[in-house]
């Protein structure tokens, strides 16, 4: 059993605050990811956890026991590194075996453990090689089954695939997202990649300025976010984003058209739509009252679709049409949400209405 | 304007000054060792030289000085690099006052080690006036070989370990801190890390500083004269009297030769010793 617990972590660098205040708790067995872009404190926070970097204030539990105040060598963690840290010195069965050695098993212990791992990792074949003698993609094998080995409660893994070439990374996510479900490991993932994020993670915790703005299933965040931020991060193309004026009675307004929404006392609100979860009609079917029209400017044929970044009420509108749809740049658009799922954000703190 | 020829032009000025001033006489004091005056091959001056009563003395003390003094700068010089790269504040302050007595010349260095240890030296009257001693020690006496081969050795680590220092400083600061982080995180502790990372990756830096130190050590000599005079001959230092007192060339010829040979026997057996895996390079 490891759960992780995060207590009101923060960071300071200097003046700067890296991180406010956490809290995060991550099941027993759990793949949790840190989503974020760069500089937003991801990082930090597994470094944190990892005690490669001591908080400012708050607490980290692993397993229940507190760890903060403990080496990272005394956490019964794991981990792989951004760049992989593979020992150039040592070969790769001893890059394996190196944390094994540090605790003193047995050599036929020690064997074994690494045959298996390197087995599940398929690098059986290089164990007499050394890290300069392989490619980045072995290398990053070499540094998960390093992390395997010690059979870790808990392994924390720092953007491990943002190295890879994009069809070698594809292929690990899927390799690691099995070998991990076995290894029955809690996981902290950091990336910065929300496919690699969305794939894999049980949970999604995604960061912003220091703070973690919705923590969720990968459906959850997309379908439901929880942020103007979220709805703006998470999807390509991400969210659209309109100005709604209210019209009384839970009626909006939102680029000359009626719309349904909620009963609040705000005047202003944003109306949020996923590019897919727009429906278009021809002209002459459509009441002009309640659905909006939009003029075309881009069209991006994506192959499995074809993406229109069209203009409306002088705004950025983009949807998603069948890839064959017959259309050019300058037509009109007749478009309307689906209603189940449109979300509303308050433009005051960004948050979303229900 | 590229050619193939180009580098090779580019390294021919520096290759003739190597041939000029080296190559060529190292091939006249081999002359000088192994041909008579009259041109025919000999042994004699090598006979004469080992057969001298304080050849094997000289070659003992050389030999006894180089390994009582290598292997303790090396150690020393690597708990001080640990040191200073450790330091957050002060790191640069720290290595220029440590590095003070690369500035000092071998010659100057046994000078002022004379001044400590000799019968009216600092050590004698410090001691004196503690109440330590009633007169003065002659440390340096031609009977107290012992104490004039530690004061030796204390010149020369003082002198001479900054250089194999700024060696490993260096070398340290090239291995990626993320090598520790690493090694942190899969259990091993500070000692580990420094005997499972930090040697094995320092290995080219250890290598250059051994073999720098070693040579030079097996050249002491005004460190040597300066405190011992002639009470503990070195092999430098009978070269220096063969050329000079005796007016035999040939014999200090041999005696250079001797020098090279056991430079050169050293510096394969550390380049063998602390060689690097194949593919284990980064």
């Amino acid at each position: 059993m490891a759960e992780i617990n995060i207590k009101q972590v923060a960071k300071q660098f200097g003046g700067t605050h890296a991180l406010h205040s956490i809290d995060l708790t991550i099941a027993d067995q759990e793949f949790l990811v840190l989503l974020g872009a760069s500089g937003c404190g991801k990082t930090t926070l597994l470094r944190i956890v990892a005690g490669l970097e001591t908080a400012t204030s708050g607490e980290v539990w692993i397993g229940g026991h507190r760890v903060d105040k403990l080496a990272p060598r005394d956490r019964g963690i794991a981990m792989v590194f951004q760049n992989y840290a593979v020992f150039p010195h040592l070969t790769v069965y001893e890059n394996i075996a190196f944390g094994l050695r540090m605790a003193k098993l047995p050599q036929a212990e020690v064997d074994k453990r690494v045959n298996r791992t390197a087995d599940l990792m398929h690098i059986e074949n290089l164990l007499s090689r050394y890290s300069g003698q392989l490619s980045g993609g072995q290398r990053q094998r070499v540094a998960v089954a390093r992390a395997l080995a010690t059979e870790p409660a808990v392994l924390l893994m720092d953007e491990p695939l943002s190295n890879l070439d994009a069809l070698l990374r594809m292929e690990m996510r899927a390799e690691l997202k099995t070998v991990l479900a076995e290894s029955k490991t809690t996981t902290i993932y950091v990336t910065h990649d929300q496919v690699e994020a969305m794939s894999m993670a049980d949970r999604i915790a995604i960061v912003n300025e220091g703070r973690i703005v919705q923590a969720a299933s990968a459906v959850e965040v997309y379908r439901n976010p929880a942020e103007h931020f979220v709805g703006s991060f998470i999807g390509n193309p991400p969210m659209n984003f309109l100005d709604a004026t209210a019209l009384g009675d839970g009626w909006w307004d939102v680029a000359g058209t009626r719309i349904k929404g909620p009963s609040v006392k705000q005047n202003k609100l944003q109306f949020g739509i996923r590019p897919e979860d727009i429906s278009v009609h021809s002209p002459k079917t459509s009441n002009p009252q309640d659905s909006p029209s939009a003029t075309i400017r881009v069209l991006e044929p994506l192959g499995s679709h074809l993406l229109a970044s069209c203009k409306v009420d002088n705004q950025m509108l983009r949807v998603v049409l069948d890839s064959d749809a017959s259309v050019k740049a300058g037509d009109p658009l007749h478009w309307s949400p689906v209603a189940d799922r449109i979300r509303w954000f308050d433009p005051a703190t960004a948050l979303a209405i229900l | 304007m590229y050619s193939r020829k180009l580098p090779y032009l580019l390294l021919l000025p520096s290759a003739l000054f190597l041939c000029v001033f080296f190559l060529y006489p190292f091939v006249l004091v081999a002359w000088q060792a192994f041909v008579t005056d009259t041109g025919e091959l000999t042994s004699e001056y090598f006979m004469e030289m080992a057969t001298h009563w304080k050849f094997n003395t000289a070659l003992i003390n050389t030999l006894l000085l180089a390994l009582a003094v290598v292997p303790f700068q090396i150690v020393l010089a690597l708990y001080m690099a640990t040191l200073v790269n450790g330091m957050k504040r002060g790191r640069d302050l720290i290595l220029y006052i440590w590095t003070i007595p690369l500035g000092i010349s071998d010659l100057a260095a046994g000078i002022i080690w004379l001044a400590i240890f000799e019968q009216t030296g600092f050590l004698n009257s410090f001691m004196q006036s503690l109440g330590f001693i009633e007169e003065p020690i002659g440390f340096l006496g031609y009977q107290n070989k012992g104490t004039i081969f530690v004061a030796i050795m204390l010149a020369e680590i003082w002198r001479a370990t900054a250089i194999v220092l700024v060696i490993l400083v260096a070398g340290m600061g090239l291995i990626p801190k993320e090598y520790y982080e690493a090694a942190e995180v899969f259990g091993a502790s500070r000692w580990k890390q420094f005997t499972r990372i930090t040697l094995p990756m320092l290995k080219p830096s250890l290598q250059t500083a051994m073999i720098l130190r070693v040579i030079l050590a097996f050249e002491v000599f005004a460190v040597v004269v300066a405190l011992g005079g002639t009470n503990l001959p070195v092999l430098m230092g009978e070269i220096y009297t063969w050329q000079y007192d005796l007016r035999d060339s040939s014999v200090a010829a041999a005696y250079a030769l001797v020098v090279l040979a056991i430079s050169i026997g050293f510096t394969l057996l550390i380049m063998w010793g602390l060689r690097t895996p194949k593919g284990a390079r980064v």
